[in-house]
């Protein structure tokens, strides 16, 4: 068993459009890999796995237009050809790399950008040239580097390749420099430090025209800067155009170089026309910031990258026309990881706002759900409203979600909302809204997790946990549909820690400070407190199943306590600082991450004993805060000792690097590797127009299905792709007329499940290859094809609207000759048929 | 690339009253018709007949009105001082009316003159009644006598002296033609018996009585009086039921509605409160004067109120019919049909359904936010109309500018004109739970930005003065609110059983060391 990193837990930053015929792939740097995504279907198709450090740049091949570098902190540039995911070439320099650039002048040579020897700590960076040695080797060592600059900026965006490779540019802080690889020269342009009104001049990004000698650079301020006739040193010219109001964090010309297309925090792509002054388009509201823009080779799509792990296609005509969405990433997950009990999919905070479904099956994002219904303002420092806490109900009818905004100053704004799932739209509706639910912060919440009714507890800062019921009021006796305050309670003003419900619901546990107090839920009597100083209570838990009598409780004075709620005593107890406790819903076990000099540990154990069932020393070097089990679909078979609790359901983490983790185990990563393997076949036999047809048709089809179907998962796989492409690439002339493929082939394409609808073609198959042998059989034969001409015919009928004419005498006959003609590649397209 | 999100508008529920079957009942009605009387309307009897006319008493004059008409169709003007207590007979075709000079009159209702005249009261006579056999007239009088006549023969038949002070109730009974009831200044109701002669019961009251009533049933009877209002129950012997108290002036009037017999009543205190039948206030109608009088109609048609400046007021039912007939003559716009147009159109099976994508409309303010345009959204949102009455939509605006961060803004550079829009309207909302908060802020803000200026302008120096007044008032008011909390809290506190507490505290404290040993 090991970890495995799950979800595209990825930046996925520094995208490159390729064009290749038709097809059009985008290539982008995840962790460790290079992911290759189709731009027309938006389907991951693979990734370039090799790299044994973060990757850190990529550039098409200007040699090759199938081949791409790609460089990583490990010292090595790796070249590619993405299209079949091989790895052609590795280049060892030895040094960190952290970007970069190629040119079609400089053919062999790649620009890296890496770290001083002397302290790599610190903000010293080296451009360098590094000769790639041509020889027929795997593994090649590059040895020849000839430094271009030192003291360059540490940003890959301030470095840029002029017109044709003539020259260089790349900017550090104030100073713009342009290196001329004719003159090898140097020519330097800075810029006072700051204006008059204060604004900061900095450097964030540099492109090149493509085709005039002309440098566009964009400043902290959000002035873009257009430099000419820096050729000449002292008189170069510059213009300043200004729409962003924060930093401009990428610039990129169109291939013709008509166009210029900025992006930043604002989350709008604004396109500035060449030469025309201050004529400008606008794409606002596209997600997060715009880390990176960058234009396909022919100019006909564009893609930005945004801070919410998301690409973007964008078509020449300004249109979104794809999005790749990863799991999104705020700058903190808030919320609890939970589980959608319908879509089973993972809900965390997802996009400013909202909640994002996540479904971890088919490591997808789902959508978004808007809850806090209001614009967002992409503006740095601005106090907006973020969603805190969420939680779910047994059966996934309810969601509750309390927003909050004003954290840091001292009026705190929150709404506690309720949200009912409508089985028509499939999705969550605003059911209430509760404006003023506690007089301070909420600090945790809770669903009673009964069949019958259910009820909601929130605790907050001022001391109280409320109960909240949707139900009968009490004045007017009339049904509401909104939910209304049920009971108010208090411990001795005691400020509560945590809440949890027991698995029946019969009990509600309510941790104060250093005291649990145990409620019934009925009579909201208090039935008794539980209290083991010292150490404010910080998780609380109801042991399940067999194992419900139990109540385990973890302390900030690293104390894990068990209590029997039966004799109200404490079971047993034991030292361990925990910083996550999580109940698996679906069997005894409760895992809990500890941590402890500067490593996290998880134990797995089950209530009734105080020994651990499995036990991991360092998972990871961080501390876990979210922790959430997922149950599986179908419980795997483990006999291993050691993985047996995860047979039921899966534990995922997150770390506070915002990585997504689990724990597989050995039978699951064989079949996670056999459905990838299978899944970059079919892709690749199908880059067909028609293929892409299909793709996007099956993907809008996932779409409808995924809130409701799991059954209906996995893609289907197009069955007898091969027919298809032989299909497709036979010339025109040689093919039978339409009208006869067409039914067959539409039919090809049914998915069949009874043997009834496949017999008669086989039959037909049959008939034909007897008509071949013996004339004789010629009527009884025809009979046969007649009948099931005419049940294709009904066939054909439902899907298109064309009825196909009845054939005369004379045309069967053509029909039948033709058939003699050729008929080996048919028999692909029946066989493939289950 | 998701579209622009419009400002969310809150809307909070308004606190206090509940809306339920009864009070929508009696909201259904028009706004009041005004008729002007010469006099203070002492008294008001809806004839028990088909068209239900309704005879008024004020002044030296009875006029009687028709349920709609505003102008009286029959009017008995033969008195020489003021009268008093006009009342219908059971089949609504004779009028009984005292006087001050002390004389009963019964007018034919079709007649001017009085077909009899009763004399025989020293002093005004202040309600008079007929008996339900309709052959008997009862009358109290402020001579401390209750007589009865006889109406064919004008006689005295019987004269009784029980009360002690001023008889001004009176309710004769329905079912039995002997029975009648009246209440006195001297602080009792009494049931009399015309077979034996005298009172056959007695309720003290406790204030003086100023009008009884007798539910249909005549189980329950109803006198009001000082600020009471209580309710008898007869067949207990005279046990008091409930003891009202809604009212912050005298009690001068009750009825009783005839569709589920609701209890209404009229104070002085200008209120007339409806009562469910468990006796809470369902349903509150304001009026200008103090009423003295108040009848309503069968099937609760009409309320009619009299009041001491001498107003009759006739609030009139609202129906269904009513409305329509005023829709259809309001409408002018294309038809139904233009709207619904291709709107219900059902696509077939192999309809290939192009769709469009849907316009989003937005409010104007959203508009200019969407550009950002903070000062001119602010403007819309403040506009008179919004201000004025969807004060949420000018206040959610302001919300969504300080979210911006954009508020300080939006507020500044502005003339003396808009500023005093700003000022007013903080004046009139600042005080408002529902707005209090972020009206605040932009107090805050406004008197941080034109702090040097102000001077300068003395209509928005008097409007910051005014504002720092309702401020100031508003302060000390929380101030008493609290420190009654405060006291309520300690007498909540002294009211909860000791005991309980002690065996909370007591719990973890003998739990502690059980569970350190374990």
């Amino acid at each position: 068993m090991n970890e495995v990193l799950s979800g595209m837990n990825v930046n996925l930053s520094y995208p490159a459009i390729t064009t290749e015929r038709v097809n059009r792939f985008v290539l982008c740097t995840s962790g460790d890999s290079v992911k290759v995504y189709s731009t027309r279907t938006e389907e991951w198709l693979h990734s370039l796995q090799g790299h044994t450090n973060q990757v850190t740049g990529i550039a098409l091949n200007p040699a090759n237009h199938l081949q791409v570098y790609s460089c990583s902190a490990d010292g090595t540039v790796k070249l590619w050809d993405f299209i079949d995911g091989i790895l052609i070439k590795t280049f060892i320099i030895g040094y960190p790399l952290f970007a970069i650039y190629v040119s079609e002048k400089h053919e062999g040579i790649v620009f890296l950008h890496i770290a001083m020897d002397t302290d790599s700590k610190k903000e010293g960076f080296q451009l360098v040239a590094v000769h790639l040695p041509k020889s027929a080797e795997q593994e090649v060592e590059a040895k020849e580097l000839s430094a271009v600059s030192s003291h360059i900026s540490p940003n890959p965006s301030c470095t840029a390749f002029g017109r044709e490779g003539q020259y260089i540019a790349f900017a550090r802080n104030l100073q713009l420099n342009v290196y001329f690889f004719r003159k090898q020269k140097t020519y330097s342009f800075s810029l006072k430090a700051t204006d008059k009104k204060g604004a900061k001049n900095a450097f964030t990004c540099i492109a090149c025209h493509p085709t005039d000698d002309c440098i566009a650079t964009g400043h902290e301020d959000g002035k873009i800067r257009l430099w000419r006739n820096f050729i000449h040193k002292k008189e170069y010219t510059y213009s300043t155009q200004h729409w962003h109001h924060n930093a401009v964090n990428t610039l990129c010309f169109t291939p013709e170089g008509t166009n210029l297309l900025s992006g930043g925090i604002e989350s709008v792509l604004v396109q500035w026309q060449y030469g025309t002054g201050n004529r400008k388009e606008f794409l606002p509201r596209l997600g997060g910031s715009i880390l990176h823009v960058s234009a396909s080779s022919d100019g006909q799509l564009f893609c930005t990258s945004h801070s919410d792990n998301k690409i973007t296609v964008i078509e020449s005509s300004f249109k979104v026309c794809g999005v790749i969405q990863g799991l999104v990433k705020g700058d903190a997950v808030l919320t609890d990881l939970m589980i959608d009990p319908r879509s089973k999919a993972l809900v965390l905070n997802g996009k400013p706002g909202h909640l994002q479904f996540y479904s971890l099956l088919r490591d997808k994002h789902l959508y978004n759900l808007d809850i806090v219904q209001q614009e967002y303002i992409y503006e740095a420092g601005l106090d907006q409203f973020e969603v805190v806490k969420a939680a779910f109900d047994i059966k996934g009818y309810w969601l509750a979600t309390v927003e909050e905004r004003g954290q840091k100053s001292a009026d705190l704004e929150f709404f506690l909302k309720l949200w009912s799932y409508d089985e028509r739209t499939q999705s969550f509706v605003l059911n209430t809204t509760i404006t003023a639910a506690h007089t301070d912060r909420i600090i945790s919440m809770c669903f009673s997790s009964s069949e019958e009714t259910t009820m909601l507890v929130t605790i907050a800062e001022d001391g109280q946990f409320k109960a909240w019921c949707q139900g009968v009021d009490a004045d007017t006796k009339q049904d509401q549909n909104f939910w209304s305050c049920d009971f108010v309670g208090s411990y001795h003003n005691l400020k509560p820690t945590n809440c949890s419900f027991s698995a029946d619901s019969s009990l509600l546990a309510v941790s104060f400070q250093e005291v649990i107090t145990i409620w019934s839920p009925d009579t909201w009597e208090l039935l008794t407190t539980l209290c083991q100083p010292p150490g404010v209570i910080r998780d609380l838990c109801f042991g399940r199943l067999s194992c419900s009598k139990y109540l385990i409780s973890t302390t900030t004075r690293n104390l894990l306590c068990c209590w029997n709620l039966l004799t109200c005593a404490l079971e047993w107890s034991t030292s361990v600082e925990v910083s996550k406790l999580q109940s698996d819903p679906l069997s005894e076990n409760v895992a809990a991450f500890s941590y402890q000099s500067k490593h996290t540990d998880l134990f797995v154990f089950k209530p009734n004993e105080p020994r651990p069932l499995f036990t991991h020393k360092n998972v990871c070097s961080e501390k876990i805060h979210r922790a959430v089990f997922v149950p599986r679909e179908e419980p795997l078979n483990n006999c291993d000792e050691s993985s047996q609790w995860l047979n039921r359901s899966q534990l995922y983490f997150l770390t506070q690097n915002m990585d997504l983790l689990t724990f597989s185990t050995a039978t699951e990563e064989d079949r996670m590797l056999s459905s990838s393997t299978r899944l970059v076949i079919d892709d690749s036999v199908a880059v067909t127009p028609f293929y892409l047809l299909l793709g996007k048709h099956r993907q809008q089809q996932q779409k409808l299905n995924t809130p409701s179907h799991q059954a209906a998962d996995r893609p289907q796989q197009p069955q007898g792709s091969v027919t298809i492409t032989e299909l497709l690439h036979t010339p025109a002339h040689v093919l039978p007329p339409a009208s006869v493929l067409c039914s067959m082939f539409v039919s090809s394409l049914l998915i069949s499940n009874t043997g009834v609808l496949q017999d008669p073609l086989r039959k037909e198959m049959e008939s034909s290859e007897q008509e071949m042998n013996s004339e004789k059989e010629e009527e009884d034969s025809e009979g046969e094809m007649e009948a099931c001409d005419s049940q294709q015919e009904l066939r054909v009928q439902g899907s298109v609207d064309e009825v196909t004419p009845k054939l005369s005498k004379a045309q069967e006959r053509e029909l039948k000759r033709v058939r003699k003609t050729d008929f080996s590649w048919m028999a692909g397209l029946i066989a493939s048929k289950p | 690339m998701a579209s622009f999100k419009p400002t969310k508008v809150q809307f909070l529920p308004k606190l206090g009253e509940k809306v339920t079957e009864d009070t929508l009942y009696w909201k259904n009605y028009k706004s009041p018709v005004q008729i002007k009387e010469f006099g203070a309307v002492t008294k008001i009897d809806f004839s028990p007949l088909a068209p239900h006319n309704y005879a008024v008493t004020a002044s030296t004059r009875i006029h009687v009105y028709g349920l709609h008409s505003q102008e009286p169709i029959r009017s008995f003007t033969r008195f020489r001082d003021t009268a008093y207590g006009g009342s219908f007979r059971g089949d609504g075709k004779l009028l009984v009316a005292g006087s001050e000079e002390g004389l009963i009159r019964l007018f034919d209702i079709c007649g001017r003159v009085a077909l009899r005249q009763f004399t025989g009261h020293s002093k005004a006579v202040h309600v008079t009644s007929f008996l339900s056999d309709g052959f008997r007239v009862v009358s109290g009088s402020d001579d401390l006598t209750c007589r009865v006549w006889d109406v064919p023969s004008a006689v005295e038949l019987s004269s009784i002296t029980e009360h002690t002070d001023y008889i001004r109730a009176l309710a004769p009974s329905k079912l039995n033609p002997d029975l009648f009831v009246t209440g006195s200044y001297d602080h009792t109701v009494k049931v009399f018996d015309m077979r034996s002669g005298s009172s056959v019961m007695t309720m003290q009251h406790g204030h003086p009585v100023e009008c009884v009533l007798l539910y249909p049933s005549e189980a329950l009877l109803v006198s009001t009086g000082g600020r009471y209002v209580k309710i008898w129950d007869l067949l207990k012997g005279g046990q008091e039921l409930v003891s009202l108290k809604n009212h912050h002036k005298t009690v001068t009037c009750a009825c009783l509605s005839s569709v589920g017999n609701k209890l209404l009543t009229g104070s002085l205190d200008r209120h007339v409160k409806v009562y469910n039948s468990s006796y809470k206030v369902v349903h509150n109608f304001d009026c200008d004067a103090s009423i003295l009088s108040m009848a309503v109609a069968p099937d609760d048609e009409v309320v009619a109120v009299g009041m001491t400046n001498g107003v009759l007021s006739v609030r009139h039912r609202k129906h269904k019919k009513d409305k329509e007939t005023l829709t259809s003559r309001r409408r002018r716009g294309p038809s139904y049909r233009v709207f619904v147009k291709g709107k219900n159109f059902v696509p077939r099976q192999d309809d290939f359904l192009v769709s469009k994508p849907v316009k989003q409309y937005l409010r104007k303010y959203d508009k200019q936010l969407k550009s950002f345009e903070v000062s001119k959204a602010l403007d819309t949102a403040l506009q008179m109309w919004t201000r004025t009455s969807k004060p949420e939509v000018t206040v959610a605006v302001i919300i969504e500018l300080n979210r911006r961060g954009t508020l300080k803004n939006a507020l500044a550079g502005r003339n003396e004109e808009s500023l005093t829009k700003i000022l007013n309207f903080l004046l009139k909302h600042i005080f408002d739970p529902r707005f209090s908060r972020p009206l605040l802020t932009v107090g805050d803000i406004v008197l941080d930005l034109y702090r040097q200026v102000l001077h300068q302008s003395p209509v928005v120096e008097r409007q910051l003065q005014r504002l720092m007044e309702v401020l100031g008032r508003e302060a000390e008011l929380q101030q008493e609110l609290l420190q009654v909390l405060g006291i309520l809290d300690t007498l909540f506190a002294s009211l909860t059983p000791r005991k309980e507490v002690a065996a909370l505290a007591a719990l973890p404290v003998d739990q502690g060391p059980q569970l350190q040993a374990a």
